[in-house]
């Protein structure tokens, strides 16, 4: 039976072939030139920010100590419950969170190893671990996003505001962000927890339409399924910088109700590296103005390093926008209640 | 005699595997291989165990919540719904594609299993982009507002069209085995067509749909994609917010259990299904092939029908990607040489998982089909363990294992490998199970009475048999691992990027342009082993 055995052996065969063009283009990071470093020397980075997000930086780092930074990029709260699974076996020896949570639970595991004053000292204190343990890199401002279509005059001047019946249906927002649940948790911090609920439940009621991202909150302004959205600066910021001027949605900064609120990007070094010296060079290195240029004018976020001009789209100065008090956002534990609070008022 | 079929065919019983083969035990290399593999394959369960042992009234809180219960229900009714659906859309397409005359069937077989090379976490968010508010549809149609796609009609909607294939193909796998002198015998008798195929056919397919209907089902309760951007709060999506907002890595294992438990519960069921209508060959195989049923004037509504579902579940989600991607090459955001590496590197982690995924599957459905028992009734419950889980709790449990035991392997395409059989395993079981339900253990005694040994009744007269199952199998762990996600982003080694993780790179900030290209390429390497299977899984003669 002649045809009966053709199967298996073209099985075989296109494995065998795809094991071999595999083992020759496996390694697809950036590391392309120059010849191979000796593992040692260079160090681990699990990152939750993008290629897009970091590369420059990273470059600016590896030509100026001719280190290799060997990157894994993944989701930042996947990595986090990574490293507590790895616990001291961990490889990584630097953790680049895009939310202040996920470091907030890392270092709540006591798995952070504490940075020098140099260090800390760069960034106002608003924007690093009182404790000492993480230190912020940039700013995301939380901003209202709105159609071209909405005149000015009616937006409003702060998130409360948006329980409003005129706006019923007409907002954006992602209960299942990160960065949604931190604003919460500020406005808790501020407000206190009354306030909040009556917020949350308010939005709920006004028929605030639920995304799973904030792309998808400025996608659906632009496409004119809803009019306001309460999204980050730079999915903007970068939108308009792709697509040019005309993009059809805008930025609006509101003075109040901690509607402008700023969420860092933390980095920390592993209290389980080999390589600490190295790691916290690097640290130094995102803070230096080099890689602080590098994230404002790429990502259109504020650079929190203490000497550095931020992006000309940034209009509202650092100083500008209220903060919580330090630390708070970063709390494992005030973040539990806030997705509770959430729950329980039919937001999550 | 219980069962579906006539008295008239003395050669065919319904009976349990039990009852035909008597309590015959496995050869203990079988048997220590099974054990091995149900043992790795229950690895995730083990360390949920252990997380929730660290922490256990929490966890209890948890798993026994009032609104986890809610959930859970809105999750089984979502599973319930897709699968009914599908089977009632594979059936007659697996009939269709098989026993009839249709023109260019061998095409409609391999472009209605085609859907299942598309990751959900992409097909979704084509879906709304096409149907969608202020999608292409409404544009196109100049309509101002179409009707809400999202909830749970939506996540029902794309989770259908992406799961049938899972029923399509052990179901068709197993019509072509068929022998029509059974049919023919009804018909003679007098019988209709339609209640030849409810009395005669239906029953044989049924370990095909119950296997398959199992996956589709398994598949709904882990999947994460769909359901966030249809906007449907499932069961996982509980999973997520518990460890991506709150870090609760309790309440995640807590919450897993609960998943294992139910997968538990459903694999019953589905053993239930399975067994009260097994049937076995006895005789030696079909002598002829079946004729092709003429369709006649049917076979316009037949072809309007399989042209829509592969319109929808094929055709929109392809068009979408290609308008993407030429707006993503005008825009200059892709690079052959690395879409290329990306490419091999998606293909050589899929080959080794289809592998191993389909040589554990066959120990294990052996084991559960020839040597049937408590102990192999178990170790397939075990195999099941890694896929009711969502990746990202497979992955976080090798990380825990692999940095504790085994710290070489951390971090390396091993234990890449490794993560996806356990993942995908019952992917593997499902269509050698319901080969293996075909080939008449008889025949395999005749051998054995003739003096041959085991291992060589088994390569001479039973692997040609199941080669079709093995095939289809393997080919359904290589579609699933070719796409995944969360694993291969932790589990991978440094440097080491798929498709499917520069599709997440682009896609987080809602470069979509520059992952319709990833996209494509995807689809393009995972349509030959679907024609593969199609074509090739089946034994000649």
């Amino acid at each position: 039976m002649p045809t009966r055995k053709l199967g298996i052996p073209v099985i075989v065969l296109l494995t065998a072939a795809s094991l071999v063009v595999g083992a020759c283009g496996a390694d697809t990071s950036g590391n392309d030139g120059g010849p191979e470093e000796p593992e040692t020397e260079g160090i681990t980075l699990y990152s939750g920010r993008i290629p897009a997000a970091i590369g420059g930086a990273v470059d600016i780092y590896e030509a100026a100590a001719d280190r290799d930074v060997q990157v894994r990029f993944a989701d930042t709260a996947d990595l986090a419950a990574t490293i507590v699974e790895e616990g001291k076996n961990s490889p990584a020896d630097v953790f680049f969170a895009q939310e202040p949570g996920a470091i907030g639970a890392v270092a709540a595991e006591g798995l952070l190893e504490k940075l020098p004053d140099d260090i800390l000292k760069r960034v106002p204190a608003a924007y690093r671990d009182p404790n000492g343990y993480f230190v912020g890199v940039t700013g995301r401002a939380r901003i209202i996003a709105y159609s071209e279509d909405v005149p000015r005059s009616e937006l409003p001047d702060s998130p409360f505001e948006l329980t409003d019946p005129k706006w019923k249906g007409r907002v954006g927002w992602g209960p299942a962000t990160a960065s949604l649940q931190q604003f919460v948790t500020a406005l808790r911090i501020q407000y206190g927890d009354d306030r909040t609920r009556e917020w949350l439940e308010g939005m709920v009621e006004n028929d605030a339409v639920d995304y799973p991202n904030n792309v998808a909150i400025r996608d659906a302004i632009a496409n004119g399924e809803i009019d306001l959205g309460l999204i980050n600066h730079y999915y903007v910021a970068q939108a308009i910088a792709a697509e040019g001027p005309d993009y059809p949605v805008k930025v609006h900064f509101p003075p109040e109700g901690l509607g402008s609120l700023v969420l860092t990007t933390s980095v920390g070094v592993l209290a389980s590296s080999d390589r600490k010296d190295e790691a916290i060079d690097f640290v130094r290195s995102l803070l230096a103005k080099p890689s602080q240029e590098f994230f404002t004018s790429s990502s259109k976020e504020y650079p929190l390093a203490r000497d550095v001009e931020p992006d000309p789209s940034l209009t509202i100065p650092l100083e500008d926008i209220p903060t919580p008090p330090p630390g708070d956002l970063f709390d494992v534990t005030q973040l539990q209640e806030t997705i509770e609070m959430m729950e329980e008022a039919g937001a999550l | 005699m219980s069962g579906g079929v006539s008295a008239s065919s003395p050669r065919w019983h319904a009976l349990t595997p039990g009852a035909l083969l008597g309590r015959r035990k496995p050869p203990a290399a079988l048997l220590a291989a099974g054990l091995v593999i149900a043992a790795g394959a229950v690895l995730p369960a083990v360390y949920l165990l252990i997380v929730i042992a660290g922490d256990l009234g929490p966890a209890l809180d948890v798993a026994f919540d009032a609104d986890t219960g809610l959930v859970l229900l809105r999750t089984l009714a979502l599973a319930a719904a897709v699968t009914a659906a599908a089977v009632l859309i594979a059936v007659p397409i697996a009939w269709l594609t098989v026993r009839t005359d249709l023109p260019g069937r061998r095409l409609w077989a391999t472009l209605c299993t085609l859907p299942l090379v598309i990751p959900s976490y992409v097909g979704a968010y084509l879906f709304v982009a096409a149907l969608g508010p202020n999608g292409m549809l409404q544009d196109a149609l100049g309509v101002e507002r179409l009707p809400s796609i999202y909830g749970f009609f939506g996540a029902w909607l794309v989770l259908t069209l992406f799961t049938y294939p899972l029923v399509l193909l052990p179901v068709r796998s197993t019509l072509r085995r068929l022998d029509p002198q059974l049919e023919d015998a009804a018909r003679g008798m007098g019988r209709t067509p339609f209640e030849t195929f409810r009395t005669v056919v239906l029953p044989q397919l049924w370990p095909a749909i119950a296997a398959g209907g199992l996956l589709a089902a398994l598949y709904v309760m882990s999947d994460f994609g769909a359901v966030s951007i249809m906007r449907f709060d499932s069961f996982t999506t509980e999973i997520y917010v518990s460890y991506k907002s709150a870090f609760d890595r309790t309440a995640t294992a807590g919450l897993g259990a609960v998943l294992v438990a139910l997968m538990l519960v459903l694999l019953w069921v589905n053993s239930r299904i399975r067994n009260s209508r097994a049937l076995h060959r006895l005789g030696p195989g079909p002598s002829r092939p079946p004729r092709p049923y003429p369709l006649g004037r049917w076979r316009w509504p037949a072809l309007l029908g399989c042209s829509a579902l592969v319109l929808i579940a094929l055709v929109l989600p392809v068009a979408v990607l290609v308008y993407w991607s030429t707006e993503g090459i005008a825009g200059g955001a892709v690079s052959a040489k690395i879409v290329g590496a990306l490419a091999a590197n998606s293909l050589m982690t899929a080959a080794f998982a289809a592998l191993a995924g389909g040589a554990c599957a066959l120990v294990i459905a052996l084991l559960a089909g020839r040597f049937p028992g408590a102990v192999s009734r178990t170790l397939e419950r075990m195999s099941h363990a890694g896929y009711a889980l969502p990746g990202i709790v497979v992955a976080l449990a090798l990380v825990y294992f692999a940095t504790r035991a085994v710290a070489p392997v951390y971090q390396t395409l091993t234990l890449l490998v490794f993560a996806l059989t356990v993942h995908y395993l019952p992917l593997g079981i499902g269509p050698i199970t319901a080969a293996l339900g075909q080939v008449s253990p008889r025949v395999e005694e005749a051998a054995r009475g003739l003096g041959r040994g085991p291992l060589e009744v088994f390569r001479t007269i039973t692997a040609p048999l199941l080669r079709g199952g093995i095939l289809a199998g393997a080919a359904l762990v290589f579609l699933h691992a070719i796409k995944e996600l969360p694993a291969t982003l932790i589990l991978a080694p440094i440097g080491f990027e798929t498709l499917a993780t520069e599709i997440w790179n682009q896609t987080t900030f809602g470069f979509y342009e520059a992952s319709a290209i990833p996209s494509l390429v995807l689809l393009a390497i995972a349509a030959p082993p679907l024609y593969l299977l199609s074509e090739r899984g089946t034994v000649s003669s």
